[in-house]
């Protein structure tokens, strides 16, 4: 591990998103930033990596650090074009995959396919028989394996998975398995499950094999291509990837690490969210994320962003590695609003994408989205589109919300236009309250962040419905995951199953174990080889009471395994969180969790600040009405780059910027930060706007 | 009063949200696997007056979808002496009910000091006591011998729980100590719904959602309505056929005429079989309860409110199995009689709107129970297995394999989970090859598996379904493989004489039992199915025994057993 100041230093965070590639540079020592976002290349990833380079206008020798985060596993899983894996299993087990749990796709209607991520025909069994408690019951058949290897190569598989049953308890087999395909198989792309995730639960634990066996090749193929690239650009420093945990690794690990880069764009996001909000003075936040099809929402808890394990990427497609809990509802900016035959008024899930588009991008779009909507309520300049650099085509808006939602609700056209907006709004607050419910959280608690270039333009009205005091508008909304590659740790995560009942267990066994696990992530820091500040380890337990399937997770309080604390830990979580005690039941230690950190000097988020305000409210740009409620307000529109620390401006008020609009609605109040935020009030003075109006 | 389209639909999704923190609430503190894995368990909002359905957790149970409204109207008849910080516990299923493991509780909501509605719960509870672990019995021929049978008492009265009652309660069923912490969960998830909903109406006022409440009552009708309204007038007619009644080695029909005139549905299900000896008698709320499910399932869009079942009529099958009275058997109603109900209807209507249906499917919860002590761990146990089966094809695709039972959602439970906790061996579970019935889109493929004990003596039972007859094709398809169930003790095989259905079958140590679950019946004719399907299908081992198919391991165990 290196030790040097990278505080001066000069970093770039790039995310690779579906649309749009987005960069953001931060200059140490000058103090200055910029940003770039060019179009996604699909034929070649790389070239629209160095075009960003390019734009920003940086040398790539002068970069220090550059952290990328991709979707590009992702989309294979998802779209099932990822690599051709063959799978070698337990004799008996061979369709694990494509039976999953014997579920169906929709709890009402029996319609609906599914694809497992590795084909029948290259599924392979060998006679080997592990139990429930480690002990073999019948040996590995050696021979068995090798041959299928020569099958699954003549079949042309490019990654093979090794998946056991209970190679969680003991993976010996797997590990020896995994040894004989490594020697005859021609490149790395070999993983045995327990690898990846040392956990029980057959399906889940081979899917998540499967999933990074399917994107392993074509993830180290592009890391390997960019890195080649930026090496004869002259960048000279490690290329760090981000994983969905939040972390990032460097790229030399990205390998068997595979599995820990799907979503790690929006991880990005939450992190930055975490980190911006923590430089605020402000722990607990909800972050709404809305791009133009889907709303991402993740909760971060006393500056750290809620981690979750049991993820499903897709219908009967788990990935049990931890990430940042983000939920995803399908409601952005492109989301189309409709009446049903019920005559009840719907946004989304149904999206015009990027293209066409909403009808305000002018590409021919014909159905009326929630942008549409802001548009012809002045939210939103019609003259300045993001989607196209035109004018919106503001009459066919019209016409098309009049057609569609205004005469089947007899309303006018305009009421029709906020309905649109009220009912995504309520879709998006509710999304929020049963997620933070879920997690135990009242969102009272929590300011809101609102990022993504749809994110800003909500967030009030979101926040008011919830009761939440405050939101906190980021600097960048719409380049927040490209900064969040910037903000990263170097992070590790390991699972074990223990599966004993608590009072069984013996504290030297369990401190063994963790200390394993804690080595094993700072033999990977070694490797890595990235500079750090410290190391810092934490170590969780999820548990249960005997006869339950919900795990709770705890994190371990002292320095090594005390029954009692654990135990103690539990009966206050479960009095707090369900009311409940059950004194008469067995708890029992499912899993043991470490997380191994190298903790990064983070750059100093100040830079962001304006610098002192020039005056205390800003001179606006113009002037437009915009329709809040239920009447149209004359408002002042403001450049964003015109805020400075204590900037302050009294809503109705409107603040453009290149990556988004900030909507803040009459009795709202929002102010300019240290760090560029701007912080509103959601109700800072409700009366004063009613009397004014 | 008149209601803007904005607060409706606010208040439908705040009605639905009051649900599904009861749902989540009472999954994540329960100790029966069956609710916490299984999602066996409905949480919902019904009216005062005649306990219509308001609302009903979307994650909860399908079968469900009907069976609480009728669970409220019965506790509303027979109680009048509720008050509030009461909660009525009842299994009774002559009394809106299903078998004796769905365990129901009901309470009264009171707002500002005035009874509201009232809210009501249901979780399987693994055990209600009765002549076989687990409760799903193939043999009983009186209710007596299935369980605990619990009229509507007071659990709670005014705040305080009646701790005698409890202990009568868990002093009759098997492991019981799990138990007072599925009680507690279930209470939590109704006080979770009071809170809630207390918090709804305080913020839109009562007159408000009031109004909503009717308004939404009156969309799901009009949209249901307007599917109807598509399918062509006439009559149409099905059979689904339950194998045996476990105690008469004989078919039970399910006979539906189904009658469309413009937007109202009528379903006759008055030729079915007679009341039968065995525990396949469904109880009138299962049976109607079938009925709406199959329509929501063709049907999904419309919310589930009391509208939504408006234009369906059933009419109560008097004189049949369909329509069970004290002391009938009903350990199967809910689990499998009222898959044939669903079936019946989905094949009535395939001709009718073949592009909105699929063959049918499985349809079975395929139950193996097996009960017995464990010398090792020195503990009795019950282990449930629901298996699945394939799904029928469809008008755009196969059916899926190993799909969930079509009145349930839960998942299985994991092969690694089932070994930590039971002495049992699982030596496979596979797609079942060739089990898919043919058509333009094949069935979905059901399962193979099978059991081995390692230690100790145990019973085992099934109640199981389409083992005398596949899941029947649509539009010219063909049906899926029937349910198969072996039994090999002491080296000898055997299958139950009711083919899906037997109990109390003593395994000793290495004794094994292998079932075979249905595919799914194929949509349209096979001969019009695309050639590259059929490639793909036999380049996969679909419907041959590859590697890893049926010979292999099943030779392999025959040489064990004789050697």
């Amino acid at each position: 591990m290196r030790q040097e100041d990278n505080v001066s230093q000069i970093s770039v965070g790039v995310d690779v998103g579906g649309t749009f590639t987005d960069f953001i540079l931060l200059d140490g020592e000058s103090g200055t930033w910029r940003t770039a976002k060019v179009p996604t290349t699909v034929g070649d990833l790389s070239d629209g990596f160095l075009q960003g380079l390019r734009e920003l206008d940086v040398a790539p020798s002068a970069i220090d650090w550059l952290v990328h985060g991709t979707t590009a596993g992702t989309n294979a899983v998802l779209e099932r074009k990822g690599a051709v894996c063959g799978l070698i299993t337990t004799a008996g087990f061979r369709d694990v995959l494509e039976l999953g749990r014997r579920t169906r796709p929709h709890n009402y209607g029996l319609s609906g396919s599914f694809e497992p991520l590795i084909p029948r025909n290259l599924r392979l069994e060998v006679p080997e028989r592990i139990d429930a408690h480690g002990r073999i019951v019948q040996p590995l058949d050696e021979a068995a394996v090798r041959a299928a290897v020569e099958r699954l190569r003549e079949m042309g598989a490019e990654s093979v998975v090794v998946h056991f049953l209970h190679a969680y308890a003991n993976p010996a087999h797997e590990q020896r398995c995994a040894e004989i395909v490594r020697e005859i198989w021609p490149n790395g792309h070999v993983v045995a499950g327990h690898e990846i995730i040392r956990e029980m639960r057959e399906f889940e634990r081979g899917s998540t094999a499967a999933i990074h066996a399917a994107i392993r090749p074509i993830v180290t193929s592009y890391i390997d291509r960019v890195a080649e690239r930026l090496k004869d650009s002259g960048y000279a420093r490690q290329l760090l990837v981000m994983q969905a945990n939040g972390g990032m690794m460097d790229a030399s690990v990205v390998g068997e690490n595979a599995a820990h880069t799907v979503m790690s764009g929006p991880a990005a996001g939450v992190l930055a969210a975490a980190e911006i909000a923590r430089a605020a003075g402000v722990g607990n936040v909800i972050t709404g994320d809305m791009g133009g099809t889907s709303y991402d929402v993740a909760v971060v808890v006393d500056g750290e962003p809620v981690i979750t394990a049991e993820k499903d990427l897709a219908y009967a497609v788990p990935l049990r590695i931890p990430m940042i809990d983000i939920h995803t509802i399908g409601a952005g900016g492109g989301s189309i609003a409709r009446v049903d035959s019920a005559g009840m008024l719907r946004v989304g899930p149904d999206s015009a994408g990027s293209y066409p588009g909403p009808i305000g991008y002018g590409r021919g779009g014909k159905e009326p989205t929630i942008t549409d909507a802001n548009l012809l309520l002045g939210r939103i300049n019609p003259d300045a589109v993001t989607g196209s650099g035109g004018h919106a085509p503001l009459q066919e808006i019209e016409a098309a919300i009049d057609a569609k939602i205004g005469r089947p609700l007899s309303m006018d056209t305009v009421k029709a236009a906020k309905a649109v907006i009220d009912v995504a709004v309520n879709e998006l607050a509710a999304a929020i309250r049963l997620i933070s419910i879920e997690k135990g959280h009242d969102p009272r608690d929590f300011a809101l962040m609102p990022y993504g270039g749809a994110g800003p333009l909500h967030a009030v009205e979101i926040a008011r419905e919830l009761g939440l005091p405050r939101v906190l508008v980021p600097r960048f909304p719409g380049l927040t995951s490209a900064l969040g590659c910037i903000l990263a740790d170097v992070r590790h995560d390991f699972v074990q199953t223990v599966n004993t009942p608590v009072r069984e267990l013996e504290s030297a066994d369990v401190d063994r174990w963790l200390a394993d696990q804690a080595k094993a992530g700072k033999t990977l820091l070694e490797r890595e080889g990235v500079t750090v500040e410290t190391v810092e380890v934490r170590h969780e337990f999820d548990l249960l009471y005997q006869g339950q399937s919900h795990v709770i997770r705890l994190p371990q309080r002292g320095a090594s395994f005390d029954p009692e604390t654990v135990l103690a830990d539990m009966t206050a979580h479960y009095q707090e969180r369900f009311g409940i005690t059950l004194p008469e039941m067995v708890p029992v230690l499912v899993n043991i969790r470490t997380t191994v950190i190298g903790v990064r000097k983070r750059p100093d988020l100040a830079l962001f600040g304006g610098g002192e305000a020039k005056a205390e409210v800003p001179d606006a740009s113009g002037q437009r009405p915009v329709y809040f409620g239920e009447r149209w307000y004359d408002t002042k529109v403001y450049r964003r780059e015109d805020m400075g620390d204590g900037s302050w401006i009294a809503g109705p008020a409107i603040v453009e910027q290149l990556d988004t609009t900030i909507v803040i609605d009459p009795g709202a109040a929002g102010r300019t930060d240290a760090f560029g935020n701007m912080i509103i009030d959601v109700n800072a003075n409700a009366a004063s706007a009613e009397a004014s109006a | 009063m008149t209601i803007d389209p904005v607060t409706l639909t606010v208040i439908e999704k705040g009605l639905q949200q009051v649900c599904s923190e009861m749902d989540l609430v009472h999954e994540k503190t329960s100790f029966s696997p069956v609710i916490s894995e299984a999602f066996d368990r409905s949480n919902g909002i019904y009216g005062l007056a005649d306990g219509r359905v308001i609302a009903q957790g979307e994650l909860g149970l399908p079968i469900f979808v009907g069976v609480m409204q009728e669970t409220t109207r019965s506790v509303i008849a027979e109680r009048q002496d509720l008050e509030d910080g009461d909660v009525i516990l009842v299994n009774d299923p002559y009394l809106g009910g299903t078998h004796l493991m769905d365990v129901k509780m009901v309470r009264p909501f009171y707002y500002r000091g005035r009874p509201w509605c009232y809210l009501a719960n249901t979780g399987h509870w693994p055990d209600t006591g009765g002549m076989v672990p687990g409760g799903f019995n193939s043999t009983a021929t009186e209710i007596h011998q299935e369980g605990l049978r619990i009229p509507p008492v007071k659990l709670v009265q005014r705040g305080e729980m009646d701790d005698d009652l409890v202990k009568l309660v868990l002093a009759n069923i098997r492991v019981a100590e799990e138990r007072i912490g599925d009680i507690r969960a279930q209470i939590a998830a109704l006080a979770t719904g009071a809170r809630r909903l207390t918090a709804l109406l305080d913020r839109y006022g009562e007159e408000t959602v009031e109004a909503a409440i009717a308004e939404l009552e009156q969309r799901s009708e009009r949209m249901m309505r307007s599917h109807i309204e598509a399918i062509p007038d006439g009559t149409y007619a099905a059979s689904a056929y339950m194998d045996s009644d476990g105690v008469v080695n004989a078919p039970l029909e399910v006979a539906v005429d189904v009658r469309v005139e413009g937007s109202d549905i009528h379903f006759d299900l008055s030729r079915s079989s007679p009341p039968c000896q065995g525990p396949m008698n469904s109880v009138w709320a299962s049976t109607l309860s079938a009925v709406y499910l199959a329509m929501k399932h063709i049907f999904p869009d419309v919310p589930l409110n009391a509208g939504c079942f408006a234009p369906i009529h059933v009419e109560p099958p008097e004189g049949t199995f369909l329509y069970a009275h004290y002391p009938r058997p009903v350990a199967g109603c809910a689990a499998e009689v009222s898959q044939r109900v669903v079936e019946s209807v989905l094949l009535a209507l395939s001709e009718a709107i073949p592009d909105r249906l699929f063959a049918a499917p499985a349809g079975t919860s395929g139950n193996l129970s097996m009960g017995g002590f464990d010398p090792e761990t020195g503990r009795s146990y019950i282990m449930y297995y629901f298996s699945g089966g394939g799904y029928g094809g469809w008008w755009a695709g196969d059916g899926i394999s190993n799909g969930c039972s079509t009145i349930g959602i839960s998942k299985s439970q994991p092969v690694e989970i089932l070994e930590q906790r039971y002495p049992i061996l699982i030596e496979q579970f596979a797609l079942r090859e060739g089990s898919g019935g043919a058509g333009r889109y094949r069935g979905g493929f059901g399962v193979r598996y099978r059991v081995r004990l390692l230690r100790g003596n145990a019973k085992a039972s099934f109640l199981m379904e389409h083992g005398r007859f596949g899941p029947p094709g649509i539009l010219g398809g063909d049906a899926g493989a029937p349910n198969v169930i072996r039994i090999c003790r002491n080296g000898e095989m055997t299958s139950p004489e009711h083919l899906s259905k037997g109990e109390g079958y003593l395994l000793g140590e290495g004794d094994w039992i292998e079932v075979e679950t249905p595919g799914g019946g194929g949509y349209g004719p096979a001969g019009e199915r695309a050639p590259e399907l059929i490639e793909r299908d036999r380049l996969r081992g679909y419907f041959d025994a590859g590697p890893g198919g049926p010979d292999a391991p099943a030779n392999a165990t025959t040489r064990k057993e004789s050697a």
